[in-house]
Parts: C-alpha cells; sequence; structure tokens
C-alpha cells in the first residue's frame, strides 16, 4: 500500500514471503462482497444525497423509507403482477409521517415518491445502479469492472399498466442472507421459528417468519419465469431435468411447508387465544404480536397453495406445448433456426461484434420504404408554417351544432298531468274504465287515449321497480270480465285502482337483508 | 369445345375490357416489348411497393399477378423494372403479392439512422434495436419448420418477445455463474460488453410522464419494431393484449427466410461463430425410456 511499486504486477516466481494470494479463485468471494456492498449504496446515497433537495429534508431518514419500500414491493409481489405504484407511495406514508408528524401531507408524499423514484432510479437510461470494482484476472492484471444492478424494476403488466418488482438483489440486500441456497435458508428460518415460538420469543418469531415469507417469494418468482419460458418455448428450458428437478423439489418443499405452517399456525392461535389478557401489558403485547404472526403465517399458505396450483398446471401445459411444437408433422424443407442459429450464439457475444450481424439482420428484415418526395413549393411552404402550439388541453372541441328537433309528442305535458290527475284515485274508491274515459272525453277529446293507454300499461304494474324506488302508490288495473261499453275502445272494462305500498317496512326489510 | 372457348374469353375479356385487348394476343415470337407491357410491368412492381395492398382486394392487382404468372415475357420485364429500382423480387404469389424488397444500399433500404436517432449515436441503442427486429422473427417462427412452412402463421405478443429474450439474458447469467465465470465487463472497453447484459441491464418498462411506453425500455424498443414491421406489411395487429399482439404475414416470412436469416448468418460466420444445431428440436428424450418411474405427488410424467 505504501509502496507504488507494489501495485505493478510481479511475476510469481520473484514474490516472496506469505501474501494473499490473486487471481481470480482469491478474488471471486471479494468480487462477490464487494457487489453485494454495491447493492447498499443507493440507500445510503439517498441520505447522503437529501441535503441537496430543495427544503429542509434532514429530518427524514431517507433509508429506512427506502428499506420500507423495498419490503412493502416484496411483499406485494404475486405471480402474475408486481406492486403498484401508487399503492407503494400510500402505504409508505404512514412511515413518512411518522418522521416528521408537523410537516404537510404533501411533504410526506414527495418524499415517499422521491424514495420511491430513486430506488428505481428514474434518471438513468436503463432505471438501474452501477457500480465499479476492480478484480485481479487470471494474468495478474488488475481490470476494473461495472456491476450493473437494479433494486425496484418496473415490469408490464396487464393493459399496457406499469408495475414493481423487487429484483432479486434487492431480497438478497434486505433479507441479508447473501449467496445462500434459498431451500436451506428456508429450512434454517423454519426451524428457528419452530425454537422461538417453543421459547415465546415472538418478537423474534415474527421476524422469521417474515424471512420466511421472503423466502417464499423469490421461490415462487424462479418458478415463475421457468414456467413462462416453457410457453414460449419448450426448448429454452430444461425438461429433461432441471425443470422436474425443480417442481419435484419444489411440490416438496410446498407439502413440507404446509405441513410445517398449519402446525404453527395452531401452535401460535394456542398461545394467542390462551394467554390471559390481565392487565399485564406486556401479556396483551405477546397476544397482539401473535396475532400478527397468525396472519403472516396464514399469507404464507396463501401463497403455498398458489404456488401449488401452478405447479399442477405445469405438466399439462408442458405436454400441451410439446405436442404443439415437437411433435408437428415434419416439413421436408430444412429452415434456418432462428432462436438455436442466430439468437443463442449471438448473445453472448461481445455486442459491438454481435451488432454486426443484428444490423445485418435489421438491414434486410425491415423491408422497404418508399422515399417521400418532396417540392420545393411545399418545402417552403412548409417551413414558413409556423409550428402548431401543443394544446395542454388538446384541440378546441368545435361547437356542436344543435339542431332542434321538433316536438312530435302524440300528448302534450298538460295532457298527461290532467290524466294522471284523473287517474289519482283514492286507494279505498276503484273505478271502471269506462267512467274515467267518459270524464276524460269531457276535458278533452284527446285524453281518452291517453287515459286508456296508461290504464293498459297498469294492468301489469312494476310492483318490484316501484318497491325498489321507494314509491308509496301504485296504479293498478284488473279485468273482472265485463266487456268495455265505448264508442272508441273495446275489450274489458277494466277496474282502476290505487294500491298503497309500503316503502318505509321494505327498505327497513332490504337494508336487514343486506 | 366451344362452350369452352367461349368461357375462356369471358373470363379474360371481362376485366380488361375497357383496355387495350393485351391478354388475348398470343406472345410475339421475338419477345417484342410494347411501352403499354412496360407500363404494366412498372404498374405491377408499384403494387408491390404498397407491402400492405392484399391481391385479393384489388382486382387490378391480381390481374396483373397473373399475368406475370403466364406470361414469361412480362415476367422478365417486371424483374428487370424491379431490378432496375433496387428491389429484390421475394415471390410473385396470390398470398404474397408481388413480393419485393429493398436491395442493399437501395433508396427503398431502411437505414438504422432513420429509424431511431439514438441508434446512430449510441451503439448499445443501435445493437438493442437490431437485436428487436431478430428477436421478433425468432419468436414468430420458433422451430426451423415453422420458417419453412408456408402456411405457418406465427402469433407474438410485445411483453412475449421481451419475456423471451430475457429469460434467454438469464440463462447465460445462471451459466456463467455456475462456471465461475465474473461476467461484469470491464470499465474501460464497453464494447466487449456481452450481448446479453447490455439487453438484461435496459429496463423492461417504465413509468412515463404521459403514460407512453418509454421509448428507450425493452418494450419500447420491441414495441417500435413491431409497428414499424406492421407498416411494413409483415404483421397485423391483432389485438392489445400483452403490450400489443401481432400475426405474421406472408412477407415476413419470406423476407425472413430468404433475406434476413441467411444474411445475419453469413455475418455471423464471418465472426468466426459456426452455430451447430441439426435443425431439429434440441429437446433430448429420456435416456431410458422404460424406466418410468415417477417423482411421488407429482402428477407429472417427469423422469426423477
Amino acid at each position: 500500500m505504501t509502496s507504488p511499486a507494489s501495485t505493478d504486477p510481479v511475476p510469481p516466481q520473484l514474490s516472496a514471503g506469505p501474501r494473499l494470494a490473486q487471481g481470480p479463485a482469491a478474488d471471486e468471494g471479494l468480487a462477490r462482497r464487494l457487489r453485494a456492498l454495491a447493492c447498499t449504496a443507493p440507500l445510503h446515497d439517498l441520505d447522503t444525497r437529501k441535503a441537496n433537495l430543495a427544503g429542509e429534508y434532514s429530518v427524514y431518514a431517507m433509508a429506512e423509507v427506502a428499506l420500507a419500500a423495498i419490503d412493502l414491493v416484496t411483499l406485494n409481489m404475486d405471480f402474475d403482477t408486481g406492486a403498484d405504484h401508487e399503492q407503494i407511495v400510500a402505504r409508505l406514508l404512514p412511515r413518512v409521517a411518522a418522521q416528521a408528524p408537523h410537516r404537510p401531507a404533501t411533504e410526506h408524499e414527495r418524499v415517499a415518491r422521491w424514495v420511491l423514484e430513486n430506488l428505481i432510479n428514474v434518471g438513468s437510461v436503463d432505471r438501474g445502479f452501477r457500480a465499479v470494482y476492480g478484480t485481479f484476472g487470471a494474468d495478474g492484471v488488475y481490470i476494473r469492472r461495472d456491476y450493473d444492478f437494479k433494486l425496484i424494476e418496473e415490469v408490464p403488466g396487464q393493459g399496457g399498466s406499469v408495475y414493481l418488482r423487487t429484483t432479486d438483489e434487492a431480497v438478497n440486500v434486505l433479507v441479508g442472507a447473501l449467496d445462500t441456497d434459498v431451500t436451506s435458508a428456508q429450512i434454517a428460518a423454519e426451524v428457528k421459528l419452530e425454537v422461538l415460538i417453543s421459547r415465546g420469543r415472538l418478537a423474534d418469531a415474527q421476524l422469521a417468519a417474515e424471512q420466511a415469507r421472503y423466502r417464499t417469494v423469490q421461490y415462487a418468482e424462479t418458478l415463475r419465469r421457468t414456467l413462462e419460458a416453457t410457453r414460449r418455448n419448450v426448448r429454452a428450458v430444461d425438461w429433461l431435468n432441471a425443470v422436474p428437478d425443480m417442481i419435484a423439489e419444489a411440490l416438496d418443499h410446498v407439502a413440507d411447508r404446509y405441513r410445517h405452517e398449519n402446525a404453527i399456525l395452531n401452535n401460535i392461535r394456542k398461545s394467542r387465544d390462551e394467554a390471559e389478557t390481565g392487565a399485564d401489558p406486556k401479556t396483551a403485547e405477546h397476544k397482539r404480536r401473535a396475532a400478527e404472526l397468525v396472519d403472516i403465517v396464514k399469507d404464507c399458505i396463501r401463497r403455498h397453495t398458489q404456488l401449488q396450483s401452478r405447479l399442477l398446471e405445469a405438466g399439462p401445459l408442458f405436454r400441451a406445448e410439446q405436442d404443439r411444437q415437437a411433435f408437428a408433422e415434419p416439413t421436408t424443407r430444412t429452415g434456418l433456426d432462428l432462436y438455436g442459429q442466430l439468437v443463442a450464439p449471438l448473445l453472448p457475444l461481445p455486442f459491438d461484434r454481435a451488432s454486426r450481424v443484428t444490423d445485418a439482420f435489421f438491414a434486410r428484415g425491415t423491408g422497404l420504404r418508399t422515399p417521400a418526395s418532396v417540392r420545393v413549393g411545399d418545402l417552403v411552404d412548409l417551413l414558413l408554417t409556423p409550428p402548431v402550439e401543443r394544446e395542454h388541453l388538446g384541440a378546441e372541441m368545435p361547437e356542436p351544432d344543435l339542431i332542434a328537433t321538433p316536438d312530435d309528442s302524440r300528448f302534450s305535458e298538460e295532457q298527461l298531468a290532467s290524466a294522471m290527475e284523473l287517474l289519482d284515485l283514492e286507494h279505498d274508491a276503484p273505478r271502471r274504465l269506462s267512467g274515467l274515459l267518459a270524464e276524460a272525453r269531457r276535458r278533452d277529446p284527446d285524453l281518452p287515449y291517453l287515459v286508456a293507454l296508461l290504464a293498459i300499461h297498469a294492468a301489469s304494474p312494476p310492483v318490484g321497480t316501484a318497491y325498489r324506488q321507494g314509491e308509496e302508490r301504485l296504479l293498478f288495473a284488473v279485468d273482472d270480465g265485463t266487456p268495455l261499453d265505448d264508442p272508441e275502445f273495446g275489450g274489458a272494462d277494466l277496474i282502476l285502482g290505487t294500491a298503497l305500498l309500503d316503502a318505509a317496512g321494505m327498505t327497513a326489510d332490504r337494508t336487514e337483508a343486506a | 369445345m366451344s362452350d369452352h372457348q367461349a368461357e375462356h374469353g369471358a373470363a379474360w375479356g371481362e376485366p380488361g375490357s375497357g383496355e387495350t385487348p393485351r391478354a388475348p394476343v398470343p406472345e410475339p415470337p421475338g419477345g417484342a416489348v410494347t411501352p403499354a407491357d412496360a407500363a404494366d410491368a412498372a404498374r405491377l412492381v408499384s403494387f408491390g411497393l404498397q407491402p400492405k395492398l392484399l391481391p385479393a382486394r384489388d382486382a387490378e392487382y391480381a390481374d396483373l399477378l397473373r399475368r406475370y404468372r403466364e406470361e414469361s415475357s412480362f415476367a422478365r420485364i417486371a424483374d428487370a423494372v424491379a431490378t432496375g429500382l433496387g428491389l429484390v423480387v421475394l415471390e410473385v404469389s396470390a398470398r404474397a403479392g408481388m413480393a419485393v424488397t429493398a436491395a442493399e444500399d437501395s433508396v427503398f433500404a431502411v437505414r438504422m439512422g432513420d429509424y431511431a436517432r439514438r441508434a446512430s449515436t449510441d451503439s448499445a441503442d443501435r445493437f438493442l434495436h437490431g437485436l428487436a427486429h431478430l428477436a421478433v422473427a425468432a419468436m414468430a417462427f420458433p422451430r426451423p419448420e415453422d420458417l419453412a412452412d408456408d402456411g405457418y402463421i406465427g402469433r407474438i405478443t410485445v411483453n412475449g418477445v421481451d419475456a423471451f429474450v430475457r429469460q434467454a439474458c438469464r440463462r447465460l447469467e445462471e451459466k456463467a455463474e455456475e462456471e465461475g465465470e465474473n461476467t461484469d465487463p470491464a470499465t474501460d472497453a464497453p464494447g466487449l460488453e456481452s450481448a446479453w447484459r447490455v439487453y438484461a441491464r435496459r429496463s423492461a418498462t417504465g413509468a412515463t410522464k404521459d403514460a407512453r411506453r418509454l421509448a428507450g425500455s425493452t418494450t419500447g424498443i420491441i414495441g417500435k419494431a413491431m409497428a414499424f414491421l406492421t407498416d411494413s406489411g409483415f404483421l397485423h395487429r391483432t389485438g392489445d393484449d400483452a403490450g400489443g399482439a401481432y400475426r405474421t404475414t406472408a412477407r415476413y416470412q419470406l423476407q425472413v427466410r430468404d433475406m434476413a436469416g441467411g444474411a445475419a448468418m453469413a455475418e455471423l460466420l464471418a465472426l468466426g461463430v459456426v452455430p451447430v444445431t441439426d435443425g431439429s428440436a434440441t429437446l433430448l428424450p429420456p435416456p431410458d425410456p422404460d424406466d418410468l418411474d415417477l417423482v411421488a405427488d407429482a402428477g407429472l410424467p417427469f423422469h426423477s
């Protein structure tokens, strides 16, 4: 370190005395730890950069908010989608608000959004982070390398929406179990949980249960990717060994966890329900924690069930895809295997060399464009046209050209009012249609038609609708077999009456039923 | 016999009834070309330059196509017109129409710089745009048979293509990790970064202020490629699921099979990479077909 000469590559045979082994083997562990360290940098960075924000934000613990955000996104990740951006902001708010309760809510929201956007790293084109570290190569040459990673990534959801997912790096940083096997870590967490519960240390038990849940989510995520790949291309996934092994492992795991978590659930439920709710606040706290733990374990079980159903779908999916992809009648012509012969060999190449291949494909695979020919006259016009200002509100709506539609109603409003008045019968005094028609005819020669129409309408009154709308009276018509004797109308001389509806009672019934 | 002739005459006479009686005239022995023939041939090529136009929808187009197939001298003129314009004739048929494509350095060729502005300055963007087109083709024709089979119609979505490439990248990453290789690129030699890493680190999507797709994201790049191919008459948009769903056209199959695939292969071989496949599926049968020990409770015919 002190001598500048020590940084020069030294031929191994000349070096004397014990020294740290150089080369890839020794550096691998170091590189891994450096990468792990790098993943935490964005969180520290938040607290460093909060001073640059306009305003006094030092009161907020940004790293804490960031870790909480990663937690929230991880827990809200499902099989198909990720977490909703707005939902995460909303759930972060209580924590942000607790850090500075006297500040306005808009500021809290601003902080939450700032943290989330920085975790996505919205400003960069990759929307990710890059750390630089150095390693010694096999030939002893020191190489600086770029490590690119993301903490929260945006994934496309249904209908063009964007969801958030935490990356493996983020989950690893969060759980603090770097470079460990998913399954074994899960088992370790389980054992820990059981021991903790048996000793009554529920606070630690909750932590362990949450860790187990992170692991479960991570496991599900790996499986989701594999199944998706199979649906696309059977050959892209190793269905001979890797996937069956993984599915078998996952099914074993689900069965195992299910049994285990049900046992835990019963155990905690017992401790939750049996613990005395005395005046002792400590016991009350235990009970509350146990209740929380029950929720967490329930969520674990729900996730396992979801995972299992996906696992069971995997076989039929594979067979169907294999039928489609592998057992179809072979054509006599041989074609180019675009994936196997182009994409797959291309991807491991350095990208400036790979570009030559993609350029060749692009040049001949995009088809043709007829070039637009420009006339000088058009060009002058085009250049002299002032640019169209982009309206914030969009194009101006044209004034609608309204045409007054002629009033072609058969009856006027006055006639309707008059007919309704005529049909406004006392509930205990029904009348015959013939009488009503005669009275209507005296008022207006056109009115009997309207009255007859309303009477026929009342022959089958919409009782249910009237009830639902809270009507108190309803016109009804009954045919008792008497023929109608009228110069203009024929048919039955209906009896018209008004029924009273118990609207208030109905409403009460309805609310009870609901 | 006379009936047959009458029918034949009617069939030919009807579409070109108002024009010069070109069809019934037998081919002159010397192959004398009239200016009218040249005009018709050029008209056929101009139809071919409108890739979205279907012969089934345009009687004149269908007529000229039939003439191309039946009169060899007319076909030669049409081919010559196309070649003179800097076009390559891929196929002339009822299903694909006059399928022509731009020859290299033709005025009709699409240039990367015109296609995406960023691509001319940023080599990573240039690569991603090219890869998007290759991936769309690979996803549309996943197996060699699909590319060879004239009746095959590929169905693809924007998100599907992205997931497909990401999966391939992930496999490479896992493989590199298994081999204990440090795949992080050297800082001072950006061009040496593995191609899959460039794709993997670009974000798949991103929220934008105006709810449009983030242009620089991989789904944005693939979406652009698919929209462009749709304008080229290579894809048909069928829906909005999964970022946009499309199906392939006969022209696209021809273009990939006869032009793009071969050119890219030649370039790959020039780089000294010789992909070895036997043209068949790489999914292998189980080593011992009689050994049908199933995984307990798996419900799956997997060989444990």
